[in-house]
């Protein structure tokens, strides 16, 4: 019997993505940049996160014929966004034919409490995640791949990293806690008991992780590919930089040789101005993206 | 027996699930990300992924080159899904680096976008066959539109050939290494002992 949806479609194409990069795009002439610079997806945005941050204002899922002309100018896989908890964005975006749904912070939230039941739908979910318990409570509602969150379209990979580091320090905590204590432990993050028995079991996520939020340079994409993302989500980085072919391709390089200096040191070279970036302090807690989901 | 050594072509996609694979199958799988350790493999595996990504990685880190002449020499191959398109020798539409290797078309993402991915139990020619159908995930796949005279076709889905083989040449337009099924993996490696034997 043919089936379609199943939890084993929808990680498995998360598993197709790994070792990629998937780049923010808000009109077909860039998703065909994107391509050709070799990324495995695209996300289709009415505004990069750089530029939703500056306007304020409530950001929404971008609008269908933007994320259409997209859809015709590419063959690789393209996602959108829908608002967190915003289950007929979802909806209309599964009715379009996309790939993915990111529920991304990026956008303002329409539920302050519930995010979207990703099970009722055929096509994937990615969502954000800044530790472990919200990791395996977005994967409990359903979501297929999962991507720390960093803070998005500021340039700045510092809370990128410190979501990586903290996702993998609560997983190798889970993998020395005595079978009887994880109950306990389940109650503590918030997280289903199955599942945080399987991360104590199996040492990982049951799902693949990418990075997100913040990176600019080749070298932050190998960053966090040395920390152990899975893949890298690049948003503002590469369209408000100098030269985004030349910036798209090189980080797609240092995604595959990662732990090679030398192709790092190639690719990195002469590839324009990254984009200027901002200090997290600056920005203010209230400001913050990252706090958004729960 | 000694264990034969496989490469994973480590450029993008699923290369660990493949590896586990072949550690399960009692070969030893190793992670390719130069061309150069391709001589220390007896055969290689071109995963799935994005095939215009691999495409690309391929001539950037140069291994197109070096791939064509080692699978032309005897060298074992087996593509799943972004592998096969990059195999085979033409596609329906669209352009994008190939190996070229295969005398097959292929047409990619032949059944639709994510939201048509699916599963599905097939019959498979020439793997151990214990009364069982063998599970396939398809995942934006592609299928073989047509092949020639060379080409064993060793599995279809809905009339559209979906696992076929050309002398050391296996694809398969679906994903065994996403599953716990081996039993395409010990076929390729009977492939590899055949080889090795000649």
């Amino acid at each position: 019997m043919e089936e379609k949806g199943t939890l084993r479609v929808k990680t498995g194409l998360a598993e197709m993505l790994k070792g990629g990069v998937i780049m923010d795009v808000t009109t077909p002439e860039q998703a065909m940049i994107a391509e050709e610079a070799g990324a495995v997806a695209v996300m289709a945005l009415e505004r990069v996160p750089a530029d939703i941050r500056a306007a304020g204002g409530v950001a929404r899922m971008a609008d269908p014929g933007v994320i259409e002309a997209i859809m015709e100018a590419v063959t690789i896989p393209v996602m959108a966004k829908a608002r967190i908890g915003h289950f007929v964005e979802a909806q209309i975006l599964e009715a379009l034919g996309v790939d993915y749904i990111d529920e991304s912070e990026v956008l303002t939230p329409a539920d302050e409490k519930n995010h979207i039941d990703k099970w009722r739908f055929t096509v994937p979910f990615v969502c954000g995640a800044i530790n472990l318990g919200e990791a395996l409570r977005r994967i409990g509602e359903g979501a297929a791949m999962i991507r720390t969150k960093g803070e998005a379209g500021t340039g700045n990979v510092v809370e990128a990293v410190r979501h990586m580091r903290t996702i993998n320090a609560e997983i190798a905590r889970l993998t020395v806690t005595p079978r009887d204590e994880l109950m306990s432990v389940a109650k503590e993050l918030g997280a289903p008991y199955d599942l945080v028995c399987w991360v104590a079991e199996n040492g990982r996520l049951p799902v693949v992780n990418f990075s997100a939020g913040g990176i600019a340079t080749p070298a932050d994409a190998a960053l966090m590919m040395q920390l152990g993302a899975d893949g890298v989500f690049v948003g503002s980085g590469i369209f408000k930089s100098e030269d985004p072919a030349s910036r798209a391709r090189a980080i797609v390089r240092a995604v595959t040789h990662y732990d090679d200096p030398k192709v790092l040191a190639e690719v990195s070279r002469g590839i324009g101005k990254a984009m200027a970036g901002m200090e997290i302090t600056e920005i203010g807690p209230e400001n913050l993206i990252q706090f958004r989901g729960w | 027996m000694k264990k034969p050594t496989i490469g994973v072509l480590a450029l993008q996609g699923a290369v660990r699930e493949h590896l586990q694979m072949l550690e399960r199958t009692g070969a030893r799988g190793v992670a390719l990300r130069y061309p150069a350790e391709l001589h220390l493999c007896s055969a290689l595996i071109i995963p799935g992924g994005e095939s215009t990504t691999i495409g690309k990685l391929m001539i950037a880190c140069g291994f197109l080159g070096e791939v064509r002449e080692l699978v032309r020499e005897g060298m074992p191959v087996y593509g799943t899904c972004a592998g096969l398109i990059m195999l085979a020798s033409r596609l329906v539409d669209g352009d994008q680096p190939l190996l070229g290797l295969m005398d097959i078309t292929a047409r990619r993402n032949a059944y639709g976008r994510q939201v048509d991915s699916f599963e599905a139990d097939l019959r498979i020619e020439g793997i151990e066959d214990d009364g069982r159908p063998f599970r396939a995930v398809f995942i934006r796949a592609p299928w073989i539109e047509e092949v020639g005279p060379a080409v064993k076709v060793l599995g279809e889905y809905r009339g559209r050939a979906v696992i076929a083989r050309e002398d050391g040449m296996l694809v398969s337009a679906f994903h065994p290494e996403l599953t716990r099924d081996d039993r395409i993996h010990r076929y390729f490696l009977r492939m590899v002992e055949g080889a090795e034997g000649q």
